[in-house]
């Protein structure tokens, strides 16, 4: 019955948060900081991962392709759909979660142990919603374009691992990226992004908010911050898929 | 002045404070001392709305406080500055915007005269020259200073310290408790120090309130502690024989 407590403090956690901010241009600044912490802080991670996911994916699907009846074009459909479908929303949100979430928790859980949290309540500040607020906005507006160029730099991987070890044309892949291609299928993308990074920081600041102790604990809530929003996005991938793309 | 009636309060099943009343009054200087577990940072939690209390009431100035929800304690939370056992400074801003940040928060000041009122107190805790370090990169007694530097920045009424003395050298002990003396006399706020260090109890305490197992056991001044027959307070007082030594020349 644990996960129940947890459930429910959760969301009252997320009601708590839900404040109109004590002063606007005190969150737009704090907002302003997150969107270029989660952003700009995470393009060198977002760009390795990606260059390298898409590279091996063309090599593995060419890899695969042993049937002569099949085009070398399709290659690129096969990789382009695979980045854009799955490798880069999913994949990227759990590097992610483990990027950013891990951050989020110690941050706001040296916070509380050190009495920084304690500090603002006694202003009168709403911490849940200073703290929080901010950096669930900045995700949810930020990882969509992190998701967009993870997809380009996936892309751009597989082109290159591809082709410039002969083992497709350039214009097999291209124009397999092109072929059949389902706008929808990068809204749906998007839409994944929106909802992980909204889970991502909501997990990682509600087990940074509610730590006890010390250094300890700090670290543990990290782990289960990172173990807990990775479970939830590959819950929610299914959910997410089973819903918009069946 | 903070008027405390029949307060009690309980965390799970253990009973951590007993019926406590007192009566803080402005302009002086209040300790409340007492053992490990006595339950005195559980009463300053609890004056200052960090934790609910079971049964009592808690007035600043004749105002109700413990019967407010947070929402409606903001306007009673601006009078009120703390400073916190290890500072609580925020990690993520440097001096100057820490003592700022209430300020900023709370205020429509300029960012002139916030950073005149941010220079004012900073020379008041004898820091000048230290705005644009970090948190990280002070000692012990300045993190203390500079905690109490934003605490009186937006002129509070009420001021709490949590043991604004653990972990600082004996003299640096010493320019903080007369910091803390000089404050409150000076803008006539009533101060509440939660401590055991021996040196405050018998320099600042202008009125002293000794909690053991989370009740009232005794109160007084610093006069009248050298001379009380208190079993309990003189054994945790005057525990140490340079501390029974000044009670026999008392």
């Amino acid at each position: 019955m644990r996960w129940l407590f947890h459930f429910g403090q959760y969301w009252l956690f997320m009601k708590r948060m839900m404040t109109k901010p004590e002063k606007f241009s005190i969150y737009w600044k704090q907002f302003l900081r997150e969107c270029d912490n989660f952003g700009y802080g995470s393009l060198g991670i977002v760009a390795l991962v990606s260059v390298f996911t898409g590279a091996v994916i063309t090599i593995q699907t060419i890899y695969n392709l042993t049937n002569p009846l099949i085009p070398m074009y399709s290659v690129g459909i096969v990789a382009r759909d695979s980045i854009i479908l799955e490798f880069s929303p999913t994949i990227i949100c759990l590097v992610l979660a483990g990027k950013i979430g891990s951050s989020i928790t110690s941050e706001i859980g040296t916070m509380r142990v050190t009495e920084q949290i304690d500090a603002l309540e006694i202003m009168g500040i709403n911490s849940a919603a200073y703290l929080v607020l901010p950096k669930i906005t900045a995700a949810m507006f930020i990882f969509p374009f992190v998701i967009l160029l993870s997809a380009f730099l996936g892309i751009t991987g597989g082109y290159l691992a591809g082709t410039l070890t002969g083992k497709i044309s350039s214009a097999d892949f291209i124009y397999g990226l092109q072929n059949n291609f389902i706008p929808y299928n990068v809204e749906f993308a998007l839409i994944k992004s929106f909802v992980f990074a909204y889970i991502i920081t909501t997990v990682a600041s509600y087990h940074g908010f509610h730590t006890q102790g010390g250094a300890l604990e700090v670290g543990k809530s990290s782990t289960y911050s990172v173990v807990y929003s990775s479970i939830l996005i590959l819950i929610g991938d299914y959910i997410l898929t089973q819903l918009l793309l069946v | 002045m903070i008027e405390l009636k029949n307060i009690s309060k309980k965390l799970g099943d253990r009973e951590i404070l007993n019926n406590i009343s007192s009566v803080f009054e402005k302009g002086h200087v209040n300790l409340v001392i007492g053992g490990s577990g006595s339950g005195k940072t559980v009463l300053m939690k609890c004056m200052v709305g960090l934790f609910e209390i079971d049964s009592g009431e808690i007035l600043y100035d004749n105002r109700n406080f413990s019967s407010l929800d947070f929402k409606a304690r903001t306007p009673f939370r601006k009078e009120i500055g703390m400073v916190f056992q290890g500072g609580a400074l925020f990690d993520s801003l440097n001096v100057e915007r820490n003592v700022m940040f209430p300020l900023s928060m709370f205020t429509d000041m300029t960012y002139e005269e916030k950073m005149d009122r941010v220079n004012f107190c900073l020379n008041r805790v004898n820091l000048p020259n230290v705005n644009n370090h970090q948190p990280s990169e002070l000692s012990g007694g300045m993190k203390k200073r500079v905690a109490i530097a934003r605490a009186i920045a937006p002129n509070p009424k009420y001021l709490f310290c949590d043991e604004p003395n653990s972990g600082l050298d004996p003299r640096t002990s010493i320019v903080i408790d007369n910091l803390i003396k000089e404050i409150t006399m000076e803008y006539d706020i009533t101060t509440v120090i939660n401590t055991h260090d021996m040196n405050s109890v018998l320099e600042i305490g202008d009125k002293i309130t000794y909690l053991h197992q989370g009740k009232k056991w005794w109160e007084g001044n610093a006069e009248e502690i050298l001379r009380t027959d208190n079993k309990e307070l003189n054994g945790f007082i005057f525990a140490s024989k340079l501390a029974q030594s000044i009670k026999k020349h008392a």
